[in-house]
């Protein structure tokens, strides 16, 4: 479809014509960001809710982090949203439970995927292969417009019971029988459905991707020859509708279970509580790839274009990632490691863990590889990409120590788990989504962020997120189990030292928003490529920001 | 060092009181000296029951400092099962060295190409873009050195399936929120086990925690005892959800599910208190209910055994369940805020009397 033979020299002059009527003819304001098939706006709007999204979830991190900068329970007694009042010390205890199952959700699903995926995969892969919109443009208004109800439900769950208190206080993985008998009330109905819109806005939207991806590329455009960015979100979307209709099922089972008497998570009824536990991880391992896997795209793209190379070892690159796709749908059990397993079974799932290692050294390998021998400049994003690197390294060798079976009994459920996978994500993935902010960000909006603001940004955010969550390591060693709201004295210093990191990583975020204020208002105006000759993609070729319909003549690739 | 400690621990545990006067072994541990030393006033006490009999004839063991309970460190608790020992080399020698030399060697290659290639120093870039040798170098050593981790581990996992004839089985259920012990081999005891809250959280007159006790949220009214240098096999299940029996100093975790009853192990040759928590999200006080392990030299625990109405394995003297079961927990239900609501689950089932 996307070949089509077009006599390119016929419709030359019919576009010069209309250049400034149908390409750049927008909808009056309703129509165009309520009823948008524009993938530039439905990217802007998924950037938006990422944004807001992120913000709610970077503040219940906050109270969490304050509750938990010494020992005793101080904030869970103060007045919503803090807490749930000083009345009822079970219902302060449980407003716990339920901040950290919201800032899990919300991160998961309504932060990280919606800006990597919706926003830079809506606004990018049809920019980058060279293709004029997707190919369901209304299709995918849809996606995005499940995401909206899907966000409300969530956090409408919070002012409904959840059993003990109000909200679903189950933890992200929502394991049964927990959040079945054992959150009475409709905040955990509310949050199941909330996840069932969720997957299917991206499921819809990973159907919307394959189709552009295999059918929408411009003449020339192999798969061999397509931008990493893109292979990572084929990748990506692939790993969504392989393992998002599995959380479905399982989430489906426990909607069941909870109203309609069956019992496939109730041993007492036959069933089996480690089974929601499969299913869910079958799901959950792939998830944590989707999460990252756009970063290494958005990583790529950065890493070549500031170091004026084009990416080391592209093929490599780009199967690394089909392998870690791949690898990734086997592995799931590795999370349930003390729910009494077979010992064989224990031993295949981790050696099979260890095996994602390789791919993903070979990334970090062809990152430097392509910095090695280049003309680097260390504007904002590559700044962000290269901590990315470092950061995910760190991420990835206390993976490779828990997925050992034998050594995670000690780590499982600790904080050591939580450094490991806040240093993955939280270091990672949201390095990950800087770097395209700020790459993409004159390309976008048409004005150039402020450098000042955003390398000073990119510092502060490190040094805060690296006290955070470092400290987690030597709290995890010293046996402190994830998810609880006290703790022993014994842990008091390293907590103090991770609040104390949240506050610094609150400064940056400041300066992130006041950047992006000011560089909307009064940054100077963006060139068409501003990144100069390391930047090769297909939408340095427009201008910024694009035409409101771009490529209707469509380019060609060699 | 910490073996010889045990050692004489043990040893003076095993001996009269007076031995437990002159633990001046030169390089020793001060701290087991001082368990030594609480065992064997214990002992004292066993010996003067009779004399006075009351319900608390076994005080609770104050724990070490820095053993068998978090202490702020920077790695891992102490361990004193073999298979922690073992488990606790394997990942601060090879693990952390892993870990250590690859962040490292990325930090460094980083930060020498971000030197060496800036845009000031190499204006023109090379277009180098593939080189198969290096390519295969970076797939295969990384290869190699998992397998040299994995082999390890996986002998590792091994072990830790492959448990002794069991000495002792103990029966660990978790409840919302506090864990009860089941001793099947002896005379089908129970023992509750509840957090112990502050001084300023209690009724006048309800016990709260001290220090003898253990630390903060840690501390429990009733501690699971085995046997030092027993076998001890755990059957961990649960009665609502699932809940995890998690101790650091065992190297010990295992998620009790209900429905199913799943097996772990541990051999404990020191005397001493360890303490966990538990370790799987279980709703609301899921931060409130620790696991305090006292680990006895057998002729005490066999004593308290005793004192909780018990009898040691294969005595003929069966007690009756109900006789046998000890039931404090609707008296001190609730670790901290003297809530009504907490559901006490109702043990219908008889505990089963003999082995």
């Amino acid at each position: 479809m996307s070949t089509i033979p077009a006599d390119v020299s016929a419709l030359k002059a019919h576009e010069a014509h209309d250049a400034h009527h149908d390409a750049d003819h927008k909808p009056g304001f309703f129509a165009r960001w309520f009823m948008s098939t524009n993938h530039k706006d439905i990217g802007t709007l998924y950037l938006i809710f990422a944004i807001v999204a992120g913000i709610i979830g970077g503040a219940i991190s906050g109270i969490m982090r304050a509750e938990l900068a010494e020992p005793g329970i101080q904030i869970l007694t103060q007045g919503w949203p803090l807490g749930a009042g000083p009345g009822n010390f079970d219902a302060a205890l449980h407003h716990w439970n339920t901040l950290i199952t919201a800032h899990g959700l919300i991160m998961v699903f309504f932060m990280v995927m919606p800006a990597m995926i919706g926003g830079f995969g809506n606004w990018f892969v049809p920019l980058m292969i060279g293709a004029p919109d997707m190919a369901f443009p209304r299709m995918n208004n849809i996606s995005f417009w499940l995401l909206v109800p899907a966000f409300l439900l969530l956090l409408g769950s919070a002012f409904v019971s959840g059993g003990t208190g109000l909200g679903a206080g189950t933890g992200w993985t929502v394991y049964a029988p927990l959040s079945t008998f054992g959150s009475q009330g409709p905040a955990v109905d509310m949050a199941i459905f909330s996840l069932h819109l969720a997957g299917a806005s991206s499921i819809l939207g990973a159907i919307n991707f394959i189709t552009t991806i295999f059918n929408m590329r411009a003449p020339g455009m192999t798969l061999h020859k397509m931008p990493l960015f893109v292979w990572s979100i084929l990748v990506t979307v692939f790993l969504l509708l392989l393992a998002l209709p599995v959380l479905a099922g399982a989430i489906t089972m426990l909607l069941t279970d909870r109203n309609f008497g069956t019992s496939f998570f109730d041993a007492a009824g036959g069933g089996d509580p480690v089974l929601y536990q499969h299913l869910f991880w079958f799901f959950g391992h792939p998830e944590v790839y989707i999460m990252i896997l756009p970063a290494f795209g958005m990583v790529s793209q950065v890493i070549a274009t500031f170091s004026r190379k084009p990416v080391f070892g592209y093929l490599g690159m780009a199967y690394a990632m089909v392998a870690i796709g791949v690898v990734g749908f086997v592995v799931w059990a590795h999370h349930m490691f003390t729910i009494g397993m077979d010992v064989n079974t224990k031993m295949y799932f981790t050696a099979a863990t260890m095996i994602i290692a390789v791919p993903t050294g070979v990334k970090i390998f062809s990152w430097i590889a392509t910095m090695w021998g280049g003309s680097i400049s260390f504007e904002t994003p590559m700044l962000f990409a290269i901590g990315f690197i470092f950061l995910f390294t760190v991420g990835g060798v206390t993976g490779v120590v828990l997925a050992n079976g034998g050594v995670d009994n000690y780590m499982h459920d600790t904080y050591y788990v939580v450094a490991h996978f806040h240093y993955v994500l939280s270091l990672g993935a949201v390095f990950g989504i800087f770097a395209g902010f700020y790459y993409w960000f004159g390309k976008m909006w048409g004005k150039m962020y402020n450098e000042f603001l955003g390398k000073l940004h990119f510092f502060v955010l490190f040094v805060g997120v690296n006290l955070i969550f470092f400290p987690q390591h030597f709290l995890g060693l010293d046996g402190m189990p994830r998810r609880i709201p006290d703790y022993t004295p014994a842990f008091a210093y390293w907590n103090q030292i991770s609040s104390i990191g949240y506050v610094v990583m609150a400064v940056s975020m400041v300066i992130f928003f006041v950047n992006i204020f000011w560089s909307l208002g009064w940054g100077k105006k963006a060139e068409d490529n501003y990144w100069g000759e390391g930047a090769t993609t297909l939408e340095w070729t427009l201008s910024s920001p694009p035409p409101f319909h771009q490529f209707e003549t469509l380019p060609k690739v060699d | 060092m910490k073996r010889i400690g045990w050692a004489i621990a043990l040893a003076f545990a095993a001996m009269t009181p007076a031995a437990a006067a002159a633990p001046q072994v030169p390089g020793a541990v001060e701290r087991p000296a001082e368990i030594a030393g609480s065992a064997s006033s214990l002992g004292e006490q066993i010996a003067n029951t009779s004399a006075e009999p009351t319900a608390s004839a076994f005080p609770a063991v104050a724990p070490t400092p820095g053993i068998g309970a978090p202490d702020g460190r920077l790695g891992l608790q102490d361990q004193f099962t073999e298979l922690g020992q073992r488990a606790a080399g394997f990942h601060n020698g090879p693990l952390l060295l892993m870990c250590l030399l690859i962040s490292l060697f990325v930090l460094v290659l980083l930060a020498y190409t971000m030197f060496k290639f800036r845009r000031g120093a190499n204006p023109t870039p090379s277009r180098n873009s593939h080189n198969t040798l290096l390519e295969v170098v970076w797939t295969l050593v990384p290869v190699l050195i998992l397998v040299a981790i994995a082999i390890p581990s996986i002998r590792l996992l091994a072990a830790q399936y492959s448990p002794p004839p069991a000495d002792l089985t103990i029966k660990v259920i978790g409840h919302q929120w506090y864990w009860s012990y089941q001793y099947p081999d002896n005379g089908g005891i129970e023992i509750v086990s509840n957090m112990l809250k502050e001084q300023g959280d209690v009724k006048p007159g309800e016990r709260y925690r001290t220090d003898a006790d253990g630390p903060p949220l840690l501390a429990a009214d009733e501690r699971l005892v085995i046997p030092a240098g027993k076998v001890v096999k755990f059957l961990i299940t649960s009665e609502d959800v699932i809940h995890s029996f998690a101790i650091p100093a065992f190297w010990t975790k295992m998620d009790a599910n209900p429905g199913r009853i799943n097996q772990d192990w541990v051999k404990v040759d020191r005397p001493g208190v360890y303490f966990g928590q538990c370790s799987e999200l279980c709703g609301a006080r899921h931060g409130y209910m620790p696991i305090a392990v006292e680990v006895m030299p057998e002729a005490l625990f066999n004593a308290w055994l005793a004192s909780k109405g018990g009898t040691p394995k294969g005595a003929k003297t069966a007690v009756p369940a109900t006789q046998g079961a000890v039931r404090p927990a609707p008296s001190t239900p609730s670790p901290a805020g003297g809530n009504a609501s907490i559901e006490q689950p109702a043990l219908t089932q008889p505990v089963t009397a003999q082995n």
